[in-house]
Formats: C-alpha cells, sequence, structure tokens
C-alpha cells in the first residue's frame, strides 16, 4: 500500500515530460536575466527603434519602465517617439491595414511574445534571416520558414547565407555571414540577447515582483507549518 | 464575557439550529480515526473551490466578455490592475489544482471502495460534481479567447456537432451563432460566473450533508457505525471531526498552500500545462494552430476521443470518438455495482483488483500524455491499446473482483 503511495506521488510530481522544439532546428540558449536592468534599458531602447515602428506592445504602457530604471523624463526622451504621453500604451506607429498590405499580415502585438514563443526561439529567430531570392521580402529564416517579415536588422548583423551540407545523415542546414553588418557576430547576438531579455520582461513586467513575494509568502507558508503540525501533534496525544 | 457569550449563542439557538448544527457536522460528527494521506483531498477541493470564486469576483471586475476586448482585458488584468498577476495566477493555478485534488480525492475512492453501499449516493452526486467542474474548466478556459481557448472550443462544440440528426442544431444552439463568436464567448462567460458556480455550490452542500448522513468511509473500508459503545451511542473507532480532524486539515492545507504558492510565485505556466503557450497568441479565427492540445486535466479524454480511426458497426469514426469519450467519464457512475468484491478497501482487496487498479492508472497517466502529442500511427495504436486497457477496468470489475482472493477484514480499524 505503501509503495503504490509513493509511487504515485512521484508520478505526480513529474514534469509531465519534456517539451521539443517544434521546427527541426535545435535552438540556441537566450542569455535571459530579467534582474539585470542595463540589460533591460538596451533591449528597451532597441526594441522601440527597431520593432514598435511594425509591431505594436500594445498591452504595455510606457510609464512601467520605471520599474526597470527609467524615470518619466528619460521615457519620453528615450522611449516615446510618436508623442504619446508616458502613460499610454505602447501603440505601433503603423496601421493594422498599411501592415496587411505591406506585409500580407498584421505584424502580430509583441507584448506577451516571449511568452508564446520562448525566449530561446525568438533569440535563434532574430540571429537566423538569410537572403532568399525566391520570397517575397528577399529574407527567409532557418527556424520560420518564408516568415512574412523582411530582416529588419540586417544593417546591424548584415548579411547572411543558407549553407547546406549533405551527408548520410540527411540535410544539414546552416547559415554563414556573406556580407558583415555593422556589428560583430559577438556583438550581434549581444545586441540579440539584450532585446530577447526585454520581450521576456515585456511579457510578464511582474516577474521579478512575483517571485520576491513568493519567498516571503513561503517563509511564512513554513513557519505556519511548524505551528499547525505542532498543535495538531498537541490535539492528537490523546488519540494515540 | 463568557456568559454574554453563552446567552448571545441561546437567544440565536431559539431563532436557528446554530448548536445543534455545529454538533450534528463538527464537533460530534464521528469519522474513523485512521484516515491517512488519501483523506485530506476533499477539504482541499473545499478550500480550491472557494479560492477560485473569491479569485474569480475579482477577475469578473476587469474582465471583458467581448471578443474583441477579452484577450486584452486579461493583459491589462496582469499589468494593470493592483496585485492583478497575482489573483488572476491564483484563479488558473487554481483551476489546475482543482483538478489534481478531485482526481486524488476520486482515486482515494476506488481504493478504499468508498463508493460502495451505503455510499453509492454520494458517489453519484460527486460525479455529478466532477461534470459541472469540467464544464467549468471548459467555459473558463475560452474566456482568455487566446488561440487555444478558441480552437480547443472549436474541438468540444465540434463533438455534439457529430451527435447524428440534432447534432448541428445542437451546436448552433449551445453557441448562439454559426461559428464560434463572440455570441457564444458571452453566454459561455455567462455559465461560467453564475450558472455552473451556482449548480456546484449547491452539488457541494449536498455532497456534505449526504457524506454526514452515511459517515465517512476509511482506508480499512469498514463501517464504524457497526461497533457503537453501548453506553454512548459512539462508534468507538470514531473521533469527533473538530478539533481532531479540522487541525489535522490545517496541516493538510499549509502543505497544499506550499505547494500551491510554489506554482502561482515560481512556474505559473507550470512548463505550459497549467498555461499553454499557445494560448498567449490572441484567437485567430482564420489560422488554425499546426497542433491543438487542450490543457492536461482533459488530455486522456481527448486521447480516447482521437483513438477511434476507422467506422464500424455503421457510426462514424468520430461519433465512436465521442461516445467513448462521454462513456470513460460517464463510466465512473457505474462503480457501485460493477465492484462485486466481499470487501471495500485495497488493503483487503486480492491480487486482480491490485493490478486492474494499477492498470488503470498507468492508461489514465499515458492516455494523458499522449493527449498532448500530436497523433503519430505510433501513438494513436498506443492510444488504442490504452483505451482498451482503461475501459476494461470496469467493464470487467464485475468478473475479477468477484473470483479475487481477498483476505477477511477485521472487526475493528486497524491502528
Amino acid at each position: 500500500m505503501k509503495k503504490i503511495t509513493i509511487a504515485l506521488l512521484i508520478l505526480c510530481l513529474t514534469p509531465f515530460g519534456v517539451s521539443a522544439g517544434e521546427s527541426g532546428m535545435p535552438l540556441d540558449r537566450a542569455p535571459v536575466d530579467i534582474t539585470d536592468n542595463a540589460s533591460l534599458k538596451r533591449g528597451a531602447e532597441s526594441f522601440v527603434n527597431y520593432c514598435l515602428t511594425c509591431h505594436g506592445a500594445s498591452y504595455m504602457r510606457y510609464n512601467r519602465h520605471r520599474d526597470i530604471g527609467f524615470t518619466n523624463e528619460e521615457i519620453l526622451n528615450k522611449l516615446v517617439f510618436t508623442g504619446q504621453k508616458v502613460g499610454d500604451l505602447m501603440q505601433s506607429a503603423m496601421r493594422k491595414k498599411e501592415g496587411e498590405e505591406w506585409f500580407g499580415v498584421v505584424p502580430p502585438d509583441l507584448s506577451v511574445i516571449a511568452r508564446a514563443r520562448g525566449a530561446d526561439w525568438l533569440y535563434t529567430y532574430l540571429r537566423a534571416f538569410y537572403r532568399d531570392d525566391a520570397t517575397h521580402t528577399g529574407w527567409n529564416n532557418l527556424v520560420f520558414d518564408r516568415v512574412a517579415m523582411p530582416h529588419v536588422l540586417y544593417q546591424l548583423q548584415g548579411e547572411q547565407k543558407l549553407i547546406v551540407k549533405v551527408s548520410d545523415k540527411g540535410e544539414q542546414k546552416g547559415l554563414a555571414i556573406a556580407k558583415p553588418g555593422q556589428l560583430s557576430a559577438a556583438e550581434y547576438d549581444k545586441f540579440v540577447g539584450d532585446l530577447v531579455n526585454y520581450l521576456v520582461y515585456l511579457g510578464e513586467p511582474h516577474a521579478n515582483a512575483r517571485k520576491e513575494l513568493g519567498i516571503e509568502v513561503m517563509i511564512f507558508l513554513l513557519g505556519m507549518l511548524v505551528l499547525s503540525y505542532a498543535l495538531k501533534k498537541e490535539y492528537w496525544k490523546d488519540i494515540h | 464575557m463568557s456568559n454574554l457569550f453563552n446567552s448571545m449563542i441561546a437567544w440565536i439557538d431559539k431563532r436557528f439550529p446554530l448548536t445543534s448544527n455545529w454538533k450534528a457536522h463538527l464537533s460530534e460528527y464521528y469519522a474513523p480515526k485512521n484516515f491517512n494521506f488519501w483523506y485530506f483531498f476533499g477539504s482541499l477541493a473545499l478550500l480550491v473551490l472557494v479560492n477560485q470564486l473569491l479569485t474569480g469576483i475579482f477577475l469578473t471586475m476587469n474582465y471583458k466578455p467581448d471578443a474583441s476586448q477579452a484577450f486584452a482585458s486579461v493583459e491589462y488584468i496582469m499589468r494593470d490592475v493592483d496585485y492583478g498577476w497575482l489573483i488572476r495566477y491564483m484563479h488558473s493555478t487554481g483551476a489546475s489544482m482543482f483538478f489534481v485534488v478531485v482526481y486524488l480525492h476520486m482515486f482515494r475512492g476506488m481504493m478504499y471502495g468508498s463508493y460502495r453501499k451505503p455510499r453509492e449516493l454520494l458517489w453519484l452526486i460527486g460525479m455529478v460534481i466532477f461534470f459541472v467542474l469540467m464544464s467549468l474548466a471548459f467555459t473558463g478556459y475560452i474566456l482568455p479567447w487566446g488561440q487555444m481557448s478558441y480552437w480547443g472550443a472549436q474541438v468540444i462544440v465540434s463533438m455534439f456537432g457529430a451527435i447524428p440528426s440534432i447534432g448541428e442544431i445542437l451546436q448552433q444552439w449551445l453557441l448562439g451563432d454559426f461559428t464560434l463568436s463572440d455570441a457564444a464567448l458571452n453566454r459561455f462567460f455567462a455559465y461560467h460566473v453564475v450558472t455552473l458556480p451556482l449548480v456546484l455550490l449547491v452539488l457541494v452542500f449536498v455532497h456534505i450533508l449526504a457524506l454526514h448522513e452515511t459517515g465517512s468511509n476509511n482506508p480499512d473500508g469498514i463501517e464504524i457505525k457497526e461497533n457503537k459503545n453501548p453506553a454512548t451511542g459512539i462508534p468507538v473507532d470514531g473521533i469527533p471531526f473538530h478539533p481532531y480532524y479540522t487541525v489535522k486539515d490545517i496541516v493538510g492545507v499549509v502543505v497544499f498552500l506550499i505547494v500551491f504558492c510554489g506554482i502561482i510565485f515560481f512556474a505559473p505556466e507550470m512548463g505550459g500545462y497549467f498555461l499553454e503557450y499557445n494560448n498567449f497568441i490572441p484567437a485567430n479565427t482564420l489560422q488554425t494552430p499546426d497542433h491543438i492540445a487542450p490543457v492536461w486535466y482533459f488530455t486522456p479524454y481527448y486521447s480516447m476521443l482521437r483513438a477511434v480511426t476507422v467506422n464500424f458497426l455503421g457510426v462514424d469514426a468520430k461519433l465512436w470518438g465521442v461516445i467513448l469519450m462521454a462513456g470513460s467519464v460517464v463510466i465512473f457512475c457505474f462503480l457501485p455495482w460493477l465492484d462485486r468484491s466481499p470487501v471495500k478497501s485495497i488493503r483487503y482487496k486480492g491480487p486482480y483488483f491490485k493490478v486492474a487498479l494499477a492498470l488503470f492508472v498507468v492508461s489514465f497517466f499515458v492516455l494523458g500524455w499522449l493527449g498532448t502529442k500530436s497523433p503519430t500511427p505510433l501513438y494513436t495504436l498506443l492510444a488504442q491499446i490504452f483505451t482498451v486497457i482503461y475501459f476494461a477496468f470496469f467493464i470487467l470489475m464485475p468478473w475479477y473482483s468477484k473470483i479475487d482472493k481477498t483476505k477477511p477484514e477485521p472487526k475493528r480499524l486497524k491502528e
């Protein structure tokens, strides 16, 4: 009987299997640390410069960025380019209809994109664009085949080309820089790392507060456990 | 002071049966003294119910049941409402944990034969609670209006469409439209926040009333009421629920809260099992996701829905899937009459029952795991095999429980 109980408990506590990446491409690990405010601030500035033109983050308010160390003034100077107020939502500068005309799809809102796609996917994706003349935009992507978005960051990364190696294991796809950009490979990785780190923060701005409160709650509950167990022992003395 | 208190109680007692109910249901409700780990989950289910009701009220204050605003309003709660993220995670984690505790609660009943005479009705009321809980989970999951909300609901609603002749009309009647749309979101919201919680509360009340009529079963599966102290009329192996089980349940509550809060504060998505990643993408009626999977607590049934791949006996494969899926839940209701064993508890049952129950648990987990995966020929075959095992547990029970070698039950509870 005990054995069944223990076996079931183990079954219940085991994480329900490990999720595998959906595209065949293995994902690189994103350097995520949402307590690193310097990285988040760099990521935020890159985000408003490169992403917010077409993508909205329309569930997020500009003044939430005070949480990562910006002042209201800095927010207005560094993040708001569209004449909005500091308490406004981060709307895209582009109209939905234009997006549909230009790209065939409305660029998705990025507020919770890191929660939908995962940081590693985003980190790999933003580094996996390559030139492909067969597509509408002239760009393709290793983790998102025939993606509608062109490589917005190509001036930074440069242009990559696809390299296909055929071995007895089958086709292996890789990328190589064909035309260098403004940043070195390491600098570009860091740039994308900061941007993805920011996207993770953007997905759940309260994540740090959540964990901090969680530790306090856990300490309280452990104290409660000692007290409640002592109470139970005291009452049950006369039963056993 | 105590005089004032006593006279107040006396005043109330003349007008409302306060003391008599307190005695009947708590201080003089005698429960077997050998409850173990598995007996925490009933009171824990009650705790989660209260959690869902309270957090649900606060969510309702800011949620907008409107197809064009629902997704944004959930993110508004997560970001702009003070502690909205906490309330929302308490509710979303509570939904999954409700199923965790209810599954364990039901499994306890299966192990110790709690569904057997005289508790058949108690078991049946519990099963109705389970159906209502599933409906609550389904209607609640639609509300954030993400991709999985939408397409998961699409799968479930299309099951009604598979019913011959009336299916299509029934489906339209349920949706209030020809497709899943704003009209459906509104009515599912109404079911989720008014109709179903009311029904659930009444049923839980009735469940507890029925329990207190028959008295609790216990890990030995023998009736403590059959052995009463002739002088007092109190079961010799019974102890008052209050204070003994109230203080014991508090320990269970604290341990549960440690797990519960651990998830809320440190892993609210639970690796995509409590909050699915695809549900962070707003519902898109034009884009079917590559892979539709329900939340984990529905995956065993989802596997069975997909397990039938061929038409047979003149019935469509899809309809067979729906029949199997509905049957896999409804069949629990027949347990009191399927079990022919002379003893109730697994402690005195023979090897056949133990093996059957173990196989059942394995098949439940395997089917649950398969339900999260995209079907492949191998997975479909596995789903078919384990569906057969799942049903065999019930259908063969009258036979194997009868011929099983049982041990004699003791007269008194074992210490």
